[in-house]
């Protein structure tokens, strides 16, 4: 019994995700959303009681790097793609509200 | 034409005995991609003066031995989510459409120092959320096969590209299947090496414990010599693993008698083309010949990896994909009124709608209040799926399917049921969840004209073996003759 | 009226003083011009992967040890998203499930005696990078230099219930991380940050009232206003029957008081998972008793033993253990065989003073400890004596000079021939015939005037006692 995907959950959604979508689009994903997490539900079925979650495949741990320095990238490279840029900084609209 | 009907490593022997030219080679490709692309739409860009030059300097290369592997100067087509230096590198997403990386993949810099001539760029499904190419921002592909028909996804471009003849080699990338099913759709051989074998570093990631770069040729040899130049530990990468068993080609012809191979019962029940499951019957018998033995059993868990999947898949990625905010790269909304309308809008406007989907459902499963019942749920099933394979492996060297449930599908046909698309990556979805090899080799060819292609699956670490019954599987099949060399073998 | 008792907790960001950035070969550089210390990872480029710096981990574990902590065996990084610009790629890696270290304590001292305030975890996260308001533009200008420079973050229970605490508890935590050499910790530089949790209760009970969070406090006074100031708005708000809204305040030392930070946009759910870029850490017992035997002597004692040992006062203890590079300035001189006591008063004397004057730190001191206990010997054998000492000494602050080869250069050696002390105290009791009949009738204290005078004569190269000796010597003749 998937969770009802109301319009306040679609709300919260699209604050985490920074999107916004128009009254068609959210009603559109509110019934896909719910239709996928209703089909998500079966996984219930299985026991996984005594499962630990597989975050990692192999059991690797401890992948180190020294602690020395390497090359940096040119502000003039890092910057190339910037959509707006002012003294080697990337701009961006203040924010409000 | 004839050159390019070469495979790649027949190329590479050719061009070191001199017989022909990596300028040669890349010419050939470049003009053949000036002939089929318009139709095929694999490329999403070509900068043809570039590859030249870079042939050339290959050549020279070669020459002061420089490049002396078996693949040097061999033209390959590189999926756009893989960083090249100084090439757009979009994602098919309008998000990227004009971000140009300053920095190279790993396996871009792997492919450049073995000497090869990178061709240009390939259509994908955006970010790679896709199974038929169509979620691309900049157009669909086409089935060299069949253009009414797609190529299959995420990797349809660099499928369609070898098996159109515009290159000889491909990078794809794989995280639910995006290798494996076009490579059966275009019947072109391609492998998802267990996780970890080649570097992530600069692939742009959709979701990163599932991820990874694989190569797609026209043959069991190429994608081996491919693999071989692809794997090994990058530092740069925390996930790769060491290996030391890296040299693919030497598992080439041997007795495949002391293999067993096992089919999933549930692999060929409903819901699979005949033809698909003619397919696997069909390779079942060959490996039966060449001395190894089949059988069917219950693999169990299979209705679970999809749910599991989306549910993993969608998380990492809806977190992996906050970066493209239209701040230091790629689209920003022209009309925004402050910071947080500047992200909303430049990624409701930058991203598709399959992207926005699978961003929306990721953020919810690990929102606060459904983690543990969606996210830690589906990675739990994901462990007991690892134990299944455990399970299946102690008894079986190989898994044989199915890659995908039918052969590619019309093109339009896909998008309008986003669910039961999903529900075809079954056969594939588990080789990620678990970190497994997946290799499809081409079988053949429906009365539709299109390619069938079963999938080998093995034990982590196990690609020679895939490799070796692939060999097999080939020998036994005959040759077999990519759309745009039937023109040339008309008799 | 009712009593209220303030509850409060700190939630303490440390630099940490590694080369390089956390999860890249960065420089973890200050100062640098924007966006040059930055590479495809902390900048968050697409298809950039961290790799975890190795000393990260080992300063966090010394810290972690240092603060009595338990050390996790496993331990793994989670990602933290939320979206804001100084945060390249939208989610912060940190520790949220399985940090570093947790259930540890520090000792305060308080008037009432030693107290404990418990430390609930340490885990290790990456910096954000810095943002600047642009006036011009009405804009934010980002640079990512500071983006992916290593911190620990250091949360304590709730057990502080005053400024003058807090205070304490800071000071702790900034001499521990100074001698541990994993972090310069300063609140004004940014390579310490507070913030403050903070609720209040009716004496007596025994439940957490509601509490908020204070950010944006650059000094231990801002700290201590914020504090007495929240303290403030949240009884008021319970005096007058209103409940305190839990969030995260802004505090404005210039205006003395705290803004809300609230905002529609802030989603407040950071949707942490197990960042699968990175493998787990696991530290093992050897890495544990190497850490160990790194820790080295801290503050306490060293406070203890130099009292004990050196016979040096409290007072005088403190001061030359505030800083380790100033205790470790002490122990050096002192091994280079000063007596403890002169080189403290030297340290804690003419060292502080010049410190002060010159505002440089103990770890910009010039001179070297070699040279100071030279200078300090040839005091004691009275090659030169206090003044000629302190003129030297100037010399020494500022470059270093070796005492002996400047004193030999500027001639300040004392005057070791006696007999032209002699000759000069035969000369000054002759000119000061009033002084020799003043002393007849037994008047000792000319003795000082003449000396003095001698001492004059000859520009400081005599000794006190040698200037008394001849003096005496001549006087008794007459």
């Amino acid at each position: 019994m998937a969770e009802k995907i109301t319009d306040k959950t679609m709300d919260e959604i699209e604050i985490l995700a920074k999107l916004v979508l128009t009254k068609a689009e959210k009603e559109k994903a509110k019934a896909e959303m719910q239709q996928m997490l209703d089909y998500v539900d079966m996984l219930d079925r299985l026991d996984t009681e005594n499962t630990e979650p597989l975050t990692h495949i192999f059991p690797i741990s401890n992948v180190f790097r020294e602690d020395v320095e390497m090359d940096s990238t040119s502000a003039d490279e890092l910057l190339e793609n910037a959509p707006q840029k002012k003294d080697g900084m990337f701009l961006v609209p203040k924010s409000i509200g | 034409m004839d050159i390019l009907d070469l495979t790649a490593t027949e190329l590479a022997e050719k061009i070191k005995r001199k017989e022909c030219s990596a300028v040669e080679a890349a010419a050939a490709c470049i003009e053949q991609i000036g002939r089929e692309d318009k139709k095929l739409h694999a490329f999403l860009n070509v900068d043809a003066d570039a590859v030249l030059r870079r042939a050339k300097e290959v050549d020279r290369g070669i020459e002061t031995g420089i490049y002396t592997g078996p693949l040097a100067g061999v033209p390959i087509a590189v999926k756009d989510n893989i960083c090249t230096k100084g090439m757009a590198t979009t994602c098919a997403s309008k998000i990227l459409e004009n971000f140009v990386p300053f920095y190279n993949a790993e396996a871009v810099d792997r492919i450049e120092a073995a000497g090869m001539v990178l061709l240009g760029k390939t259509n994908m499904d955006e970010f790679a959320m896709g199974s038929t190419t169509e979620t691309s921002a900049f157009g669909d592909t086409k089935n060299p096969w069949d253009p009414a028909h797609v190529p299959g996804g995420s990797s349809g471009g660099s499928c369609a590209a070898v098996a159109s003849g515009e290159a000889f080699l491909a990078l794809g990338s794989d995280t639910g299947g995006s290798i494996r099913q076009p490579s059966s759709y275009c019947g072109v051989t391609g492998i998802k090496p267990t996780y970890g074998t080649v570097s992530r570093y600069g692939l742009i990631a959709y979701a990163s414990s599932l991820d990874q770069i694989g190569p797609i040729a026209k043959n069991t040899k190429d994608c081996a010599a491919l693999l071989s130049v692809l794997a090994g530990q990058d530092s740069k990468d925390s996930t790769s693993v060491k290996r030391t068993d890296t040299d693919f080609l030497s598992a080439a012809g041997d007795d495949m008698s002391e293999m067993k191979i096992g089919i999933p019962v549930e692999y060929l029940s409903d819901g699979i083309d005949d033809d698909v499951k003619e397919s696997v019957l069909k390779a079942a018998e060959w490996f039966k010949i060449l001395g190894a033995s089949v059988e069917y059993f219950d693999l169990g868990l299979t209705e679970y990896t999809i749910p599991a999947y989306y549910v993993i898949a969608s998380a990492e990625a809806s977190s992996n994909l906050e970066r493209f905010d239209g701040v230091k790269y790629g689209y920003r909304s022209s009309s925004c009124e402050g910071l947080h309308d500047m992200y909303k809008k430049s990624r409701s406007e930058g991203f598709g709608p399959e992207v926005k989907r699978r961003i929306m459902l990721g953020s919810f499963v690990l929102s606060s209040g459904y983690y543990d019942a969606y996210y830690l749920k589906a990675l739990r099933v994901r462990a007991k799926l690892k134990e299944a394979f455990d399970r299946a492996f102690s008894r079986f060297d190989i898994i044989l399917g199915p890659a995908a449930p039918t052969a590619a599908p019309r093109l339009g046909t896909s998008l309008n049921d986003p669910l039961k698309m999903y529900l075809s990556d079954i056969y594939t979805v588990s080789a990620n969840l678990a970190g497994l090899p997946g290799l499809t080799v081409p079988c053949k060819i429906n009365k539709d004209g299109l390619p069938i292609g079963v999938q080998l699956t093995g034990n982590c670490f196990a690609e020679s073996k895939l490799f070796q019954a692939a060999y097999g599987l080939e020998k036994l099949r005959g040759p077999w003759q990519l759309p745009f060399m039937r023109k040339e073998c008309m008799e | 009226m009712k009593q209220y008792e303030t509850v409060i907790g700190l939630e303490v960001h440390i630099e940490l003083a590694t080369k390089t950035k956390i999860f890249c070969g960065c420089r973890a550089s200050f100062g640098a011009k924007p966006n040059t210390c930055v590479c495809p990872v902390c900048s968050g480029m697409p298809g950039a992967l961290p790799v975890l710096n190795k000393k990260v981990v080992d300063f966090a574990l010394l810290a972690g040890l240092a603060l009595n902590c338990q050390v996790n065996t496993f331990c793994k990084f989670d990602r933290k998203n939320y979206f804001y610009p100084d945060n390249p790629q939208n989610y912060q890696i940190s520790q949220l499930y399985l940090p570093i270290c947790h259930d540890g304590y520090v000792d305060i001292m308080t008037p009432s005696g030693t107290k404990k305030i418990g430390i609930h975890e340490i885990h290790m996260e990456e910096d954000a990078g810095k943002l600047i308001h642009d006036d011009w533009t009405d804009s934010t200008l980002v640079d990512y230099n500071r983006s992916g420079v290593p911190l620990i973050e250091i949360v304590s229970e709730p057990d502080m219930r005053s400024e003058d605490e807090v205070i304490a508890y800071l000071e702790k935590l900034q001499s521990t991380m100074q001698y541990l050499g994993v972090s310069d910790c300063r609140l004004q530089e940014g390579s310490m940050r507070a913030d403050v949790n903070l609720s209040v209760r009716a004496i007596g009970d025994t439940a957490l009232g509601t509490r908020t969070e204070m950010k944006n406090l650059n000094s231990f006074k801002a700290i201590s206003h914020a504090i007495a100031g929240e303290r403030e708005r949240q009884i008021e708000l319970l005096t007058e029957g209103k409940s305190v809204i839990q969030e995260t305040r802004r505090w404005d030392d210039n205006k003395e008081a705290s803004f809300a930070m609230r905002s529609k946009e802030d989603a407040k759910d950071y949707r942490y998972f197990p960042d699968p870029d990175l493998p787990p850490i696991f530290i093992s017992d050897s890495w544990i008793s190497e850490a160990k035997e790194k820790l080295p002597e801290m503050r306490e004692q060293k406070l203890l033993r130099y009292q004990k040992e050196y016979g040096l006062s409290r007072y005088d203890a403190e001061l030359l253990t505030m800083d380790r590079a100033m205790a470790e300035k002490f122990e050096t001189t002192i091994r280079y065989g000063a007596p403890p006591k002169k080189a403290a008063n030297w340290l804690t004397g003419e060292t502080m003073r010049l410190m002060k004057e010159k505002e440089r730190t103990a770890s910009e001191l010039i001179f070297s400890a070699q040279h100071l206990a030279e200078l300090i010997n040839l005091i004691e054998k009275e090659v030169i004596q206090n003044q000629t000492a302190r003129e030297v000494f100037s010399e020494m602050f500022e470059s270093d000079i070796t005492p002996e080869v400047y004193i030999d250069e500027h001639g300040l050696r004392m005057e070791k021939n006696s007999d032209l002390l002699f000759e000069a105290a035969k000369k000054i009791v002759e000119a000061n015939p009033k002084a020799v009949t003043e002393y007849k009738e037994g008047k000792d204290k000319v003795i000082g005037f003449l000396m003095g005078q001698l001492m004059r004569e000859m520009k400081g190269k005599a000794a006190p006692s040698q200037a008394q000796e001849a003096i005496r010597k001549i006087l008794s003749a007459y």
